[in-house]
């Protein structure tokens, strides 16, 4: 089997927007250390929309925090739209949305969008028109002046998404965003993120516990293994750009499907 | 109307208590004075009206201590050094100078202690301890010193009330500034924010909850160290020297009537601290 950096040898370097060649992480604890994250090997292209699949503990969050310069990986190169992790925090090169909503309760649904562009410096009417923007394409226009504790978790969470692309970063990395939405909620999100990822064409790396949600909105599914975080598999999947939900039912999506969860269950997932 | 029944029902049983314990607290005295006064006939009645109207009780009645607040407030000059609202004045100047400089002060030392690591173990033990030394010993010795650099009148009072209420300010602010949760600050790095930023959008907001608490306890204890520091140093007047010549000249009235007057003095600020809150938080979105 080709190993998944062998075949994606072939993106040119000036369109990467991330290079990650034998990264390793381990943190030390009070119990000794924990390798979190071991030899990682991966090639991000512009416009994919890639997921990380695996169980608790395989290190696709930790991977996605040293990304966003949230954690220091121990060895290995890390490089993000061609520089290092931290200066690429510095120029704001991403939007981070994390599992829970994290919306200020004191400040408005706008305000709150309006975050980012404050501390960016953006002026007043920019930030107020990048803020109505931001509300019509999550579909929350008119709650602008509503404070989050009015909203239901899905739409509070819709506000976090509006709050990371308000400053038009390349690249989206999102945390098990809907994690923690029931599925209803779940499927109309997924398909509104899909549509955004669609008109918007940016970069997007999606870490999520649920199979049909990875193999539903991605161009590409990295597989961990836990114990250590490892990449087992990588599977390139095109469906049209202009899906919906139904696609779910083709045998072409549950083809996918099956062989991510064959690669989860050859790299332990579903043991102890 | 239905708010107030409760608080009405709570004020009644109160003060039936307190006209039974003065009734007899009292009594052993005026049975004295009926002694010395040859009378042996009086019913327990005449004892009742007696006891709860003696000149130097032990236990004055409610409506003894009402009379004597309407003589000293309402029938007295406010600039009359023989009524309580001139005294009540210079309490007053003497906590509002000394808690503004207090919460100053804790609001300072609180933004030190969570901007620099380092000072938080070395600093915080020696503001607690500072605080567990008896006050009524303190107050006489800053009086003095401050005396000797010619500092007298309101100012050594407001010290020592400062001394007081910057505690709490400190206490709850500190524990207020590091209230955002781990989520929240590392949104802050993935802007790239600089500390000031972080400080003023999230830590500062974030805290005034908590703010707002201590400065309610906060403007409490500064008017217990102005009322303190004026028992230990009464010539230049103020509710606490009135508390020390009604005790000097056994007019337990008095006492009360003064004692009352800083009661109310307290809660007017700490409800007027709660206005202020309660503004606030229809300002950031009822949940600040």
């Amino acid at each position: 089997m080709l190993s998944p950096v062998a075949r994606q040898a072939g993106a040119p370097t000036a369109d990467r927007v991330i290079d990650i060649a034998g990264l390793s992480l381990s943190f030390a604890t009070s119990d000794g250390p924990v390798q979190a994250l071991s030899g990682i090997d991966l090639v991000v292209g512009r416009g994919e929309f890639v997921s990380f699949i695996g169980p608790s503990g395989c290190g696709k969050t930790t991977l996605l925090r040293a990304i966003a310069d949230l954690e220091a990986p121990t060895s290995g190169a890390l490089r993000v739209n061609g520089m290092s992790a931290s200066e690429a925090r510095v120029k704001r090169a991403y939007g981070y949305v994390f599992q829970a909503p994290a919306l200020y309760p004191w400040r408005s649904i706008a305000r709150n969008i309006a975050l980012p562009l404050e501390i960016m410096g953006y002026g007043k009417a920019e930030r107020e028109a990048r803020v109505a923007r931001g509300l019509e394409l999550v579909n929350l226009t008119g709650f602008g002046n509503k404070f989050p504790w009015q909203l239901s978790g899905g739409m509070q969470q819709r506000a976090s998404i509006a709050r990371a692309l308000s400053f038009d970063p390349d690249l989206l990395l999102m945390d098990e965003p809907f994690g923690a939405l029931d599925e209803i909620v779940r499927d109309k999100l997924n398909e509104q993120l899909l549509r955004l990822w669609d008109v918007t064409g940016k970069t997007v790396l999606f870490v999520t516990h649920s199979i049909p949600e990875a193999v539903f909105l991605s161009t590409r599914i990295v597989v961990m293994s836990p114990r250590p975080g490892r990449v087992h598999d990588v599977i390139d999947s095109d469906f049209p750009r202009r899906r919906t939900l139904d696609i779910r039912e083709t045998p072409a999506f549950l083809e996918v499907a099956n062989r991510v969860r064959k690669g989860l269950r050859e790299g332990h997932s579903y043991e102890d | 109307m239905s708010r107030l029944l409760p608080i009405a029902t709570i004020v009644a049983a109160l003060l039936a208590l307190w006209y039974v314990a003065a009734l007899f607290m009292n009594a052993p005295l005026q049975r004295d004075v009926f002694a010395n006064a040859g009378r042996t006939d009086y019913s327990f009645g005449d004892l009742a009206l007696a006891d709860l109207n003696m000149e130097r009780p032990k236990l004055p009645a409610p409506h003894q201590i009402v009379a004597e607040l309407d003589r000293l407030v309402l029938q007295t000059a406010p600039t009359s050094r023989r009524g309580l609202v001139y005294h009540a004045l210079i309490t007053l100047q003497e906590t509002l100078l000394g808690f503004v400089i207090g919460s100053a002060l804790g609001a300072g030392l609180a933004i030190l202690i969570v901007s620099v690591r380092a000072l938080e173990r070395s600093i915080m033990p020696w503001i607690v301890a500072s605080q567990t030394i008896p006050i009524i010993a303190l107050a006489p010795m800053i009086v003095v010193i401050l005396n000797q650099f010619d500092i007298t009148g309101i100012i050594p009072k407001a010290v020592i009330a400062a001394y007081l209420s910057f505690f709490p300010v400190t206490v709850g602010l500190v524990k207020g500034l590091r209230s955002p949760d781990p989520l929240q600050l590392d949104l802050m790095r993935t802007y790239s924010a600089s500390s000031a930023q972080t400080f003023r959008k999230l830590r500062a907001p974030a805290s005034a909850p908590f703010f707002f608490a201590s400065m309610k306890i906060a403007v409490a204890a500064a008017l217990v160290g102005a009322v303190v520091a004026e028992v230990t140093k009464s010539e230049d007047g103020g509710l606490g020297a009135r508390l020390l010549a009604g005790s000097y000249y056994g007019q337990t009235v008095q006492i009360w009537a003064a004692l009352l007057a800083a009661a109310a003095l307290s809660a007017t600020l700490v409800g007027l601290i709660g206005l202020i809150e309660a503004f606030a938080a229809r300002r950031m979105g009822m949940a600040g």
